[in-house]
């Protein structure tokens, strides 16, 4: 991957360059620094803490201490895994704050043994384009589906998937191997195909001519 | 050697990150070729992949950035990175 996450680095710098740059008084460039790792931030939180404001909340927060804590950034781990790091910690200390309220267990509740990760049988599969996510039902259906994976598979998919991290970066915001993030994808992946694949048929388009577009095998 | 529906499903992930081996991937690509099932399965594992990786399906709120570098703007006026 050549991008911080996939939104794209800021225009002609790298982000250690721009760090040195702030850290020696150049404070306005944080702004362009922490763009590309913005959207990211905001969906692993609100995939914590299931509630827009909140996640809005500690991200603000999130890049309040990124900000005060730059001089620790090492660069021995690309910043927008730092970043995501530092944003999960948030995220975490604040469920545990607000203890009061029920909150979902965070340690894994399934261990990399058991369960049934069978996927949905059919044989009358048809592609869904990107385009039928113009229908806001479609993004409901697949986020829904994502909120409701057990924590420890949501989370591998949101920074392998959506994110776009690779097997390293995000064995290393979760602090796992790469191994566990490989098992856990392949589960969640497998869960979301069982649960999703039933709703989807009718995003399909009706015409026979998507088929083979995704279904190539490379 | 032939492998069976469940030896693919195993793989599928790995298979859809290009993270097998050559010999494995060319034994699923074998089964593949006659297993309507396991065909269906692949095409609609990768089919969801792709899709939930569009930033459609997770909408950030009118407004989250400007709120966010306006209260950066603040802080950064006043402090020093640490």
């Amino acid at each position: 991957m050549t991008s911080e996450i996939k939104s794209g680095a800021p225009v002609g710098q790298s982000p250690p360059e721009t760090i040195a740059r702030i850290l020696a008084g150049e404070t306005h460039l944080f702004h362009a620094l922490i763009r590309p790792v913005e959207r990211a931030v905001f969906v692993m939180l609100f995939m914590l803490l299931r509630s827009e404001s909140d996640a809005e909340d500690v991200a603000q927060e999130t890049f309040i201490k990124v900000f005060r804590n730059l001089h620790s950034f090492r660069g021995d781990s690309k910043f927008s895994t730092w970043v995501l790091s530092i944003t999960r910690n948030e995220g975490l200390a604040w469920l545990r704050k607000r203890a009061s309220r029920p909150e979902e267990p965070l340690e894994p509740i399934l261990d990399d043994s058991g369960g049934d990760y069978t996927p949905a049988l059919l044989t009358d599969w048809r592609e869904v384009p990107l385009e039928a996510l113009e229908r806001k039902e479609l993004g409901h259906c697949l986020s829904r589906a994502i909120l409701n994976l057990p924590p420890i598979y949501r989370e591998v998919v949101q920074l392998r998937d959506i994110d776009e991290l690779d097997v390293q970066e995000t064995a290393e915001v979760l602090g796992i191997t790469a191994g566990s993030v490989k098992v856990r994808l392949h589960r969640a992946r497998t869960m979301l195909q069982k649960e999703l694949v039933p709703r989807l048929k009718e995003f399909a388009p009706a015409s026979s001519r998507w088929r083979g577009f995704f279904g190539r095998r490379v | 050697m032939k492998i069976d529906c469940r030896h693919v499903w195993d793989h599928i992930s790995a298979y859809i990150d290009g993270d097998v081996d050559a010999v494995l991937r060319a034994e699923i690509d074998r089964h593949l070729e006659h297993c309507e099932i396991c065909s269906a399965v692949m095409d609609s594992t990768r089919n969801v992949v792709i899709l939930i990786a569009d930033e459609r399906v997770f909408e950030i709120p009118a407004g989250y950035s400007e709120r966010l570098h306006s209260r950066l703007e603040a802080v950064l006026a006043t402090e020093s990175p640490g």
